[in-house]
């Protein structure tokens, strides 16, 4: 393994929004190799939109973003595809390929960027598949599964190719308990023994607990980040009274 | 060779035959995607082919393991437990180790690739049949709710969805203006040429123009108007009602206690059927100025087209042709919403409902175009 924790995700000062609206401005932060980070803020504070701009989706207003080093905004050509082989990202919806079944939306990776056969191809797709517990579902359509399941399958595509950082926007959303702490054990095992990587958007409080090794909390009147740190010290001395109604769930006043 | 950034040691493959019939393999290197194809391409030719009771793993020289590292030892432990023997990979580290135990064996055993079904022909023949009858029905239903909806709507103004149905009549009629016109003004172009040159050996050319006005205002006024719109609104109600219908938008609206076709097609239809007669008089009179443009050409004066135009346009055949245009958007905005709400789920399906509805539309059009010049014809109208 490499020193330990090496930054492997670099965001500087970056400003981000649509248009004319500037929704983030002058974040900066790093991601450490093996950290499990995760973004969160109520709704409409940016986390998605922090999410698109990480992984070069949207051109940032300002500042830029650092994948292990390289620009991804900038880079290019064989550069950028190196860069793009560093990720995976499973998007809100899931975003499968709906013309395909679930073992072939897996599969696409593998076929388009590795040399291997076709029986090997299978047995990897089925194995990542029975990672996110979705065995025996390998040959359905995306529309003939629930979103949950859906969720997971996007879930093994992103990690179809073992990349070492993994970005999920809202994994355990809409997800059962029981799956949804499985989902919980397999990031944790994930990052833990093989130093993946993950910066994960949500807000399920049970699942920031179990798998959060720092979070950064943004705010939608601040365009920024409202708080830092471990999810646990951000619940027992809360810097600020929103990062506390956040955490204990507490309704405005 | 690197992957995913990092450097990759090639994965070296040894195997040994123990006691009896047992394999060892021994593997060293990383065993990534970048190094896994040529290892499995080694390993089939090697161990795949014999029979052994048990094999056994020496992965103590073993660097990274990735995903298709952790499919080759699971397809090897297959073999091996396939023929009744035991798989023991010894030496791996413990972080792999338990990643490894994650995946039941049992489940890869028998991994096949499941050919495509495909069916006997009587079936086949039974389920178009039944797919058939099926479809025929719907439509039957949806024809029978879109004539009680209309009726309803007719009936109590108040009703009727006034902004989407001025919306639905600014984007299937005033925005269709520019295209209307500009084919049938090439319609009319080429009709007066390739008939001025049928007629120039009797010295008829005068009545080149009798033949694209009654031409025009008869026939392809309307049906050029219809297919444009068939192309660009029927199609555009399928995809619009589509997508509504695979975002669940129709369920909200049906457990709102609104029903989709009043709500959804009622105010489209409407649009659509007071701009059409309009949209066809468009593209009446460009065709007739096209046909002049041709007429430039001759040696006539332009007052001669245009004098000979005003004798030939009785007003039967503008009515003939604008009663067949309402006709006609009847039959595009109709098929149009109605393909809209027959979508399926999945992705394709709203693309398959906006292609169904242009050639359901198109195809209904010639038909209603053909019935009624027939009828036209014998009543003498």
């Amino acid at each position: 393994m490499d020193a330990p924790n090496p930054i492997v995700i670099e965001v500087d000062r970056l400003s981000a929004g649509y248009g004319e609206t500037v929704i983030l401005e002058n974040l900066t932060f790093d991601v450490k190799r093996g950290e499990v980070f995760v973004i969160l803020g109520t709704s409409g504070c940016g986390k998605t939109t922090l999410l698109r701009n990480m992984i070069g989706l949207e051109q940032p207003l300002g500042g830029r973003v650092l994948i292990g080093g390289g620009d991804v905004v900038e880079a290019e050509g064989e550069d950028r595809r190196q860069l793009l082989r560093r990720f995976g990202v499973m998007f809100q919806n899931g975003a499968l390929f709906g013309s395909l079944s679930l073992l072939e939306n897996v599969r696409l990776p593998l076929e388009e960027f590795t040399e291997l056969g076709p029986e090997a191809i299978d047995l990897i797709a089925r194995m990542k598949l029975q990672l996110v517990g979705l065995h025996g579902a390998e040959e359905r359509l995306p529309s003939e599964l629930s979103g949950g399941m859906q969720k997971r399958g996007a879930i093994a595509r992103a990690m179809a190719l073992d990349p070492e950082i993994l970005f999920l926007d809202e994994p355990s959303a809409g997800l059962d308990p029981v799956t949804s702490a499985g989902l919980d054990e397999l990031i944790l095992e994930l990052s833990g023994s093989l130093g993946v990587t993950f910066v994960v958007v949500t807000h399920e409080l049970p699942s920031i607990f179990a798998i959060a090794s720092r979070v950064i909390m943004l705010e939608r009147e601040r365009r920024g980040i409202l708080a830092e740190g471990t999810p646990a010290g951000l619940r027992d001395a809360p810097p600020d009274d929103k990062v506390r109604q956040f955490f204990r769930r507490e309704a405005n006043p | 060779m690197k992957s995913n950034g990092h450097p990759v040691m090639a994965a070296r493959l040894e195997v040994e035959r123990g006691d009896g019939d047992a394999l060892l393999l021994k593997v060293e290197g990383d065993l990534t995607n970048t190094t896994v194809p040529e290892l499995w391409r080694q390993s089939e030719a090697m161990i795949i082919g014999g029979t052994s009771s048990s094999v056994a793993v020496d992965a103590s020289g073993v660097g990274r393991i990735d995903g298709a590292g952790m499919a080759w030892l699971l397809k090897v432990g297959c073999r091996a437990t396939c023929s009744g023997g035991r798989l023991e990979v010894r030496g791996l580290a413990p972080a792999y180790e338990k990643l490894l135990e994650r995946y039941d064996l049992s489940h890869y055993r028998t991994v096949k690739m499941i050919p495509p079904k495909s069916l006997p022909l009587p079936e086949q023949v039974g389920r178009v049949t039944a797919h058939l009858w099926q479809d025929l029905q719907t439509h039957i239903g949806f024809v029978g709710e879109m004539t009680e909806s209309l009726i309803r709507a007719v009936l109590n103004p108040r009703s009727i969805r006034w902004r989407d149905l001025l919306l639905a009549a600014e984007r299937t009629g005033a925005d269709a203006v520019p295209i209307v016109a500009l084919i049938c003004a090439l319609v009319g172009l080429v009709l007066a040429f390739q008939s001025a040159m049928a007629m120039r050996p009797y010295g008829a050319e005068i009545y080149v123009a009798n033949l694209v006005t009654i031409a025009m205002l008869r026939e392809l006024g309307p049906l050029m108007t219809a297919i444009i719109l068939a192309g660009r609104s029927g199609a555009a109600f399928a995809a619009e009602i589509g997508t509504m219908k695979v975002n669940d938008e129709v369920a909200a609206l049906t457990t709102m206690g609104l029903r989709p076709v009043p709500f959804l097609a009622v105010p489209r239809m409407l649009g659509m059927v007071l701009t059409i007669p309009f949209l066809a008089m468009v593209g009446n009179v460009a065709g007739i100025l096209g046909g002049a443009v041709m007429f430039l050409t001759l040696d006539y004066p332009m007052a001669a087209y245009f004098k000979q135009v005003l004798l030939a346009a009785e007003p039967r055949h503008l009515i003939s042709g604008l009663i067949k245009s309402v006709f006609f958007g009847i039959t595009i905005a109709g098929v149009g919403c109605m393909r809209g709400l027959e979508t399926e789920r999945g992705p394709s399906a709203v693309g398959l409902s906006a292609t169904r509805a242009v050639v359901t539309a198109i195809l209904l059009t010639v038909i209603l175009d053909a019935i009624f010049g027939t009828v036209f014809y014998f009543i003498g109208f």
